[in-house]
């Protein structure tokens, strides 16, 4: 291949003359100003990605989290948030009861916290609840459950353990209650879980708690003695 | 009788299709390096107005994706995290440092914080979160290393040709869903096994993606 650009290149220079080199200088020339103020691909940039033909790639419509064009609009969102007293009614579905004051929802039952798991208990649900424990919870109250997650060394201190008697004494609808709204330090998580999901964390703490407390004799006899192999 | 065109014309043929050639290379090989996505957006990394890093929150703390972008399971967009999400923790730790000042701003007022989106499909373009993160497509596949980043940059060029390079063979990207959002995974598996188990089927049509 080389050979035969050598070539054509003396070629052309017998047949231009010292103007193919103009040309070749020239040509030289725009290419290294191009890439030198364009760059390479894959540099870091703080400019905006270019677009030359726009087409319809942004179209006259809302997408969420973003600002809306509306100054009537509090704070510009596009995303609009609740308003404040409202109780949604439906979330998209009609058999949706979301917006029922019962146990599901808010843990608790006549005025006081439900004493049992509303949910039916299923290995799915116990392992959704650890899935969910484990993006959640343990930042702070550690994977074991004992308020030792990373945020401790951090500076946060104040991290309820888990495994302690009050906990494993309160009643389902309270440790449902508590991560909906939070208790002293904590938030409440009722935004970034939803009810189902903290159900099942409630059914895995419950799991956790037994696997860390329980007795031998909680051990059904099969799965004692493969555990003692 | 005299010739109707001047000598130099002799040449001007050769002339016009080397010279011609060259430039007409070049220019093609410039808009082939250049107009295309993996020029136009790839590195962007635009100032953000909180100087979050994903490589501490991510890889040194070890927090899962989904705790702040929680809709990402559920929803076709991959929220970003309310400021009450930030002050979960921030209420106590870093709780005086300045440059989480906006953020206790956003969570006193309510105002939101002016973060700049740096991965944006055209809005022809309907891309679901959702259902590639439930069925084992990571984050990495189209963000690349966030947990490794200081400031996020767009890493992947998200062009067509990019999304139906998956789509055509999705056993390249696929992993086991509690991976998914474990960004550092190095582990092999059985692509081809999983996208016969999960009846993937990434379709290839224009309606796929385009409405």
């Amino acid at each position: 291949m080389g050979d035969l650009f050598e070539k054509v290149f003396l070629f052309a220079l017998s047949f231009f003359g010292s103007r193919f080199k103009l040309l070749l200088g020239l040509v030289a020339l725009a290419a290294i100003s191009v890439v030198t103020i364009a760059g390479f691909r894959g540099q870091l940039t703080r400019n905006r990605p270019i677009y030359v033909f726009p087409d319809m790639k942004w179209q006259f419509k809302l997408r969420p989290q973003t600002t809306a064009g509306f100054y009537a609009w509090q704070n510009d969102m596009s995303s609009r948030p609740k308003v404040m007293g409202a109780i949604p009614q439906r979330n998209g579905f009609v058999d949706d009861t979301s917006w029922q004051l019962n146990a599901l929802n808010t843990g608790k039952e006549g005025g006081a916290f439900a004493a049992l798991n509303p949910v039916p208990i299923t290995l799915d649900l116990v392992r959704r609840g650890q899935d969910r424990y484990s993006v959640y919870c343990q930042p702070c109250h550690g994977a074991q459950g004992d308020g030792n997650g990373m945020t401790k060394k951090l500076g946060m201190t104040t991290v309820a353990n888990l495994l302690d008697q009050r906990i494993i004494r309160m009643a389902d609808g309270e440790i449902f209650n508590t991560i909906s709204v939070g208790k002293n330090t904590m938030m409440g998580y009722a935004a970034q879980i939803p009810v189902e999901d903290r159900w099942a964390i409630v059914a895995y703490l419950r799991a956790l708690q037994l696997s860390r407390l329980g007795l031998e004799a909680d051990v059904p006899a099969p799965v004692l003695e493969k555990l003692k192999k | 009788m005299p010739s109707i065109f001047p000598k130099w014309a002799n040449q001007l043929g050769p002339k016009l299709l080397i010279g011609g050639g060259l430039i007409g290379t070049l220019v093609t090989a410039g808009v082939w390096y250049y107009f295309t996505p993996k020029y136009t957006r790839v590195g962007y990394q635009p100032i953000q107005p909180v100087p979050f890093s994903h490589k501490v929150h991510s890889s040194q703390l070890g927090i899962d994706c989904r705790y702040c972008h929680n809709g990402v399971e559920k929803s076709w967009f991959s929220n970003i995290p309310a400021a009450s999400t930030c002050m979960n923790c921030h209420s106590l730790i870093l709780k005086d440092d300045p440059r989480l000042q906006l953020v206790r701003d956003s969570y006193q007022s309510g105002t939101p914080i002016p973060w700049v989106q740096i991965h944006k499909v055209p809005d022809y373009v309907y891309f679901n979160h959702s259902v590639h993160v439930n069925r084992g497509i990571s984050c990495v596949s189209c963000h690349g290393q966030i947990n490794e980043m200081e400031e996020v940059y767009h890493a992947k060029s998200l062009s067509m040709s990019f999304c139906l390079d998956c789509h055509r063979k999705p056993e390249d990207n696929i992993r086991p869903l509690q991976f998914v959002t474990q960004l550092d995974w190095k582990g092999q598996v059985d692509g081809k096994q999983l996208v016969h188990d999960w009846k993937v089927q990434p379709g290839e049509s224009c309606s796929v993606c385009h409405r």
